[in-house]
């Protein structure tokens, strides 16, 4: 059988929704035999490849790089799923909103740095005015709420998806937990 | 001696299954009496119903419009539905439009793990927005020696103002402002702190369905247990001081 192309995606989060993605420990390798990883902060490949089944998206939409990120994965992508709060409402990166992006950088470029305090780069992404969830950008075929969202809920949609079925993971996780 | 009021017996249905109730309960009431789950935000056992949230609607056969459970009479004969499709579909609308409108970042959240507006968003499916968020900007209230006022974590429910002003009787907080400008003030909308009507009985933290109103000294997230039945005791308690005068 062909194996299951899965991606997995880092926006804007802290990370914690891979953290817990590995929480799955062992029963990843039981994963890896209808799955294959081909794209992830975790494997060494550079580029998002082509017909990917499954993307996993960790992170909300913060700069101008995640939004031509988030739209090359979804011409890419068959089922894209958006893990955790940040992909999914925003959650803490979405913070930030109320008070706009100068307010952002001044803080956290001048007011908490003690030594030598500098403005970002040119080179290095632009904020957007607003941090987004991922779904205000592209289709998302299904959300997994969660800070982070618990290894086994994200162990069951996995499975179930692999299997080709839309899971039902309602009362499996909630926002914040 | 007190006269012995007659107590008018009503039948109705509820999802097609027969109840008994008496004149004067309202929908929400015979259902909870019969196990059946309505979801309910600014409805709080010992608080006068107010009709806010409206979570709580349900259908009536025979009425076009749909009606608040929590203050509508039960009435001989009626057909009430309390779930389907289409007050899904309502409700879940109801708390997207709640979590648009304020700053409800439940994982940094003092209430978060005892939030009714987290915890309905679970049981009801709820598992993302639809609309875009608002992002607005409150300011908050730490001007108490105790408590603090967030109205960026407020869904206006009205349930401190309700038990500051029905139950404690000292009327400190109240709603300023329309629409989504609403929000929690104090007094005339001066600082809590200086409140000379706050009695600092902390009945208004103990009912706020999130983390809008809380104690100061909890030290993280999630840290915020409510007593909510409290209230329920203290309403029975001076009805029944009440009745004894």
């Amino acid at each position: 059988m062909k194996k299951i192309k899965l991606a997995t995606v880092w926006l804007d989060g802290c990370s914690g929704c891979h953290m817990s993605f590995l929480d799955t420990d062992e029963r990843i390798l039981g994963l890896l035999e209808h799955v294959e990883i081909v794209y992830s902060p975790l494997v060494d490949i550079k580029t998002f490849p082509e017909n990917v089944d499954i993307t996993l998206i960790e992170g909300s939409v913060s700069t101008n790089e995640d939004v031509v990120k988030i739209k090359k994965v979804r011409a890419h992508t068959k089922t894209l799923v958006a893990l955790g709060d940040c992909a999914v409402t925003g959650n803490v990166p979405a913070m930030r909103n109320p008070f706009g992006v100068e307010a952002t950088i001044d803080r956290a470029y001048f007011h908490l740095v003690q030594h030598n305090p500098l403005t970002p780069s040119e080179y290095l992404p632009r904020l957007l005015d607003k941090v987004v969830p991922v779904h205000d950008v592209v289709k998302v075929d299904f959300h997994v709420p969660g800070c982070p969202p618990p290894a086994d809920t994200i162990y069951y949609a996995l499975t179930e998806l692999v299997r080709g079925r839309m899971p039902d993971i309602k009362l499996m996780t909630r926002f914040g937990k | 001696m007190t006269e012995i009021q007659s107590v008018q017996i009503i039948t109705l249905t509820i999802d097609g299954k027969p109840v008994g109730a008496s004149g004067g309960e309202t929908i929400l009431d015979v259902a909870k009496q019969n196990q059946v789950f309505i979801p309910t935000l600014c409805h709080l056992e010992g608080l006068i119903p107010y009709g806010a949230c409206r979570l709580c609607l349900v259908e009536i056969k025979g009425n076009n419009k749909l009606v608040p459970a929590c203050i509508t009479k039960v009435a001989e004969g009626m057909e009430v539905i309390t779930n389907n499709e289409r007050l899904q579909r309502f409700r879940r609308w109801i708390l997207e439009l709640l979590f648009t409108e304020r700053n409800h970042v439940c994982s940094v959240c003092v209430a978060n793990g005892f939030c009714e507006l987290q915890s309905l968003a679970e049981v009801l499916g709820m598992d993302h927005v639809r609309l875009p968020y608002l992002h607005p900007k409150f300011v908050v209230d730490a001007t108490h020696d105790r408590f603090v006022s967030d109205n960026n974590r407020c869904i206006l429910c009205g349930r401190c103002v309700r038990v500051c002003s029905d139950i404690e009787g000292a009327h400190t907080l109240d709603i300023m402002g329309r629409g989504i400008k609403a929000r929690i003030v104090s007094d005339l909308d001066d600082d809590w702190g200086n409140s000379p009507t706050c009695t600092r009985c902390s009945k208004c933290v103990q009912v706020c369905p999130t983390g809008a109103i809380k104690e100061k000294g909890r030290r993280s997230v999630g840290e915020k247990f409510k007593h909510r039945d409290v209230i329920a005791h203290l309403a029975e308690m001076r009805e029944a001081a009440r009745e004894e005068d």
